[in-house]
């Protein structure tokens, strides 16, 4: 692991789920909570005494919004603390909001000395034309500079270098395109530069100091596609890290109680009397509710199960976290990161 | 599905929007096109679906143009290979009729190649790894080709009287609102800057041949190589016949979503992220004079009435849970499930609660919006039944 310039020792367990993991990519089905899971990641890192960088690579300024900063620029950022561990020791959070038009024009100021072309680029609107159509360059330019932070080394004096970084990254279905584009760059750019760092990225990405999370929730859409990202990841040697099934309710019944509540088989009578019991007027209306209520929770149960199975199936190690039911605000991510710790992701 | 009454505003905080009357929408033949709009996830397709399933057992002569059917749900309908064409879907009651296509959008497209360039060029363009990028990944192309799938559609419609109602689904974009932009963005694209000029050579005026230019090429041979900039000049030179062809097809697609016969929907779900997109949506249609039908909120948790409130019922179970600690009697496993039950009810509840302050968020900015609610089911929606009763709910008929 490389040191970083924060003075701490580097506490991590070594023994601990993906220890070796520097990269830790996170995808999943759109709006299954990536950008939410990839946040508490890195929380539960830096909580670990890491200093994490946490990357956003489409453009929607998510990190901000969740953290609730200000937009931020194309610079590394601070933006949060974890929490101090036994030893008292908090690592931090580190935010980069990379866009793919910043990242060609640091790459030109870095390897060619660019400075007036590349201005001259951007006029005529080659920037804009490279990073939306040219095929691929976009995802060259993205990948190519979460690569650079990871394997940036503290010879580049003065530079901010990073024990792991989270990204949070594009959904499911773009995933393998994304992470294996430059291994196909075969048919585009030949030569030049751009080829010649493809096949460093692909060694980092291929390696297991790399790990790809998939979010789900129990459902059969995501699920499905996360199997299918799953296999797909494989077939190319991408390693799959852990699935992460997300806004899991919890279940509230045992499951004698669910299957007598799934064929309405509860007795109300029982039922009311506990009302009763408990201080409240046990109404028909009251009485109905709550078992209509049972029904459908233990349709959603079975559904749950049935799913969590599927997932099971692809042998991949999983962690849960809980539906908060206020929504997810800067508290709630310490929430979710001391949760993802709890089970042994990022500690 | 629980017996529990809900239905449209039934019994919810947040219900000063005026109901969404989802009959009188599609039993009014002067309403051609529906369109439903909303962000990713929020049940686009399985709307789209229901309400089309809806209209054609009420009598009309339906096509849906979905995006991206869950697998299970395409396999209901009978639309699970992709070829791009409307194929009846079975067991249809009633006297209309409903067919169904999924959007395949690299073949919309190479469609639209093949039929408006001559066959050699057309190759030269379908082989081109710039045309191929463009027609899979550009950004909006999805969008693009469901608006030039729709004005397909409709023009054989009218032509042969095959449809009177067309329900388009849309991309699963991250926000409503590209549905709207991205064709304008992909033909200003397609009409910029640097495209002129990379075409301004194989034209012959040296006098755009700039001092700038020799600079641009020399840099982007130098990061890209000879090669890419040569694809690169084919594609632009074969693609810019196109060009005009492309952008005056999806200006008359625009005008068509202008005009009277179409209605348009917005989906969301009933959280922060779904509803601030539907804000903006709303907003648009507004400024782009588009017509507006309703906002369906999707997957809301509803409850019948409030008996008790959540504090109240949290409680009680709290309560209840001591009790069964300190008695003796045997009642403590029926009180474990009446513990649970009613935990479930507290957490429902405040997600009601929840849903309700942001629901009334959304309607204090936009008051007049008419609006239809459609509760979470407990299980996925993925057959034919399934989508009945999600049109039962939209009707507010369950
Ligand atoms: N565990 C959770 N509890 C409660 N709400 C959650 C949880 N996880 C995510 N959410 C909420 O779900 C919504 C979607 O989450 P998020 O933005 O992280 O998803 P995403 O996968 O990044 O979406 P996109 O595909 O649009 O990038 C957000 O409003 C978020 O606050
Ligand atoms: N009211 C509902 N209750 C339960 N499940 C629903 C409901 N609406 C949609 N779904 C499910 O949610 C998933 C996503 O819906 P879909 O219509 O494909 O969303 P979109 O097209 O907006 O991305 C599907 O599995 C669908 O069955
Ligand atoms: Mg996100
Ligand atoms: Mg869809």
């Amino acid at each position: 692991m490389s040191p970083s310039t924060d003075s701490h020792p580097t506490v991590a367990d070594p023994t601990a789920d993906w220890a070796g993991v520097q990269l830790h990519v996170v995808t999943g089905k759109g709006g299954t909570g990536k950008s939410t899971v990839a946040a508490a990641l890195a929380l539960a890192l830096a909580s670990s005494g890491r200093t994490v960088l946490l990357c956003e690579v489409e453009g929607r300024q998510g990190i901000a919004r969740m953290f609730d900063v200000d937009p931020l620029p194309y610079a590394e950022t601070k933006i949060a603390r974890g929490l101090a561990d036994d030893r008292g020791h908090a690592g931090s959070v580190y935010a980069l909001h990379i866009d793919a038009e910043s990242a060609l024009l640091e790459y030109l100021a870095m390897y060619y000395r660019l400075g007036r072309a590349g201005k001259t680029l951007d006029k005529f609107g080659v920037t804009e034309f490279a990073t939306t159509i040219a095929p691929g360059v976009r995802d060259v330019l993205l990948t190519g500079k979460v690569f650079e932070a990871v394997e940036r080394n503290s010879r580049n004096k003065g530079a901010m270098t990073y024990d792991a970084v989270v990204l949070d990254a594009p959904p499911t279905g773009r995933i393998a395109q994304f992470l294996n584009v430059n291994g196909e760059l075969a048919g585009l750019a030949k030569v030049g530069p751009i080829r010649s760092q493809a096949d460093r990225v692909m060694t980092l990405f291929r390696s297991p100091r790399t790990a790809i999370h998939l979010v789900t929730l129990l459902e059969e859409m995501p699920v499905q596609e996360t199997v299918d990202g799953i296999a797909e990841l494989r077939s190319i040697d991408l390693p799959v890290g852990a699935v992460i099934t997300n806004l899991v309710r919890p279940h509230e019944l045992d499951e004698e109680a669910l299957a007598a509540a799934a064929e309405r088989g509860l007795d109300a009578e029982d039922l009311a009397a506990d009302l009763d019991r408990a201080g409240l007027e046990a109404t028909d209306t009251l009485v109905s509710a709550l078992l209509d209520q049972a029904a459908d929770h233990a349709t959603r149960v079975e559904l749950e199960n049935r799913q969590r199975e599927v997932v099971a199936e692809a042998g991949v190690p999983t962690y849960t976290l809980p539906q908060l039911p206020g929504g997810v605000d800067l508290g709630g991510l310490y929430e979710l990161a001391a949760t993802l710790k709890e089970q042994g992701l990022g500690r | 599905m629980s017996r529990t009454r809900v239905g449209p505003l039934t019994g919810t905080p947040g219900s000063q929007a005026p109901a969404l009357d989802i009959d009188a929408m599609i039993d009014d033949r002067s309403v051609g096109i529906v369109v439903c709009c909303g962000s990713g996830g929020v049940g686009k397709t399985t709307t789209s679906a229901a309400l089309a399933l809806r209209a054609a057992e009420r009598g009309r002569k339906v096509v849906v143009l979905t995006i991206d059917p869950a697998r299970r749900l395409a396999q209901a309908m009978g639309i699970e290979k992709l070829d791009n064409v409307p194929r009846p879907v079975p067991d249809i009651d009633g006297t209309g009729s409903l067919d169904a296509m999924m959007l395949d959008m690299k073949r919309t497209f190479d469609e639209v190649v093949t039929s408006q360039a001559t066959p050699e060029k057309a190759e030269q363009i379908l082989s081109n790894p710039f045309y191929q990028a463009l027609s899979s990944s550009f950004a909006g192309t999805q969008e693009y080709m469901a608006m030039e799938k729709l004005g397909q559609i409709h023009r054989q419609a009218q032509k042969d009287g095959s449809y009177d109602l067309i329900v388009v689904d849309t991309p699963p974009s991250r926000s409503a609102l590209d549905f709207l932009d991205a064709p304008e963005r992909l033909s200003s694209f397609l009409d910029g800057r640097f495209i002129r000029i990379l075409l301004a050579p194989a034209k012959g005026p040296a006098r755009l041949m700039t001092a700038g230019f020799g600079l641009v090429t020399a840099a982007m041979t130098k990061i890209l190589g000879t090669q890419v900039l040569k694809d690169m000049q084919i594609f632009v030179a074969a693609f810019d016949t196109l060009f005009g062809g492309f952008r005056a097809r999806a200006e008359k697609t625009y005008a068509l979503l202008q005009a009277d016969g179409t209605a348009f929907l917005v989906i969301a779900a009933p959280e922060e992220d779904a509803l601030r997109e539907a804000a903006y949506f709303v907003e648009r249609l507004s400024e782009d004079e588009m017509p507006l039908a309703g906002l369906v909120i999707n997957r809301a948790t509803l409850a019948s009435d409030h008996q008790i409130s959540a504090d109240e019922a949290a409680a009680a179970a709290a309560r209840l849970e001591r009790g069964a600690r300190e008695s003796t009697e045997g009642t403590a496993e029926q009180s474990d499930r009446t513990v649970g039950l009613l935990r479930l009810y507290a957490r429902r509840l405040r997600l009601v609660e929840r849903e309700g302050r942001l629901r009334e968020r959304f309607s204090a900015a936009h008051p007049q919006v008419p609006t239809a609610v459609v509760p979470a089911l407990p299980t996925d929606v993925h057959d034919l039944k399934g989508l009945r009763l999600i049109g039962d709910l939209l009707a507010d008929r369950a």
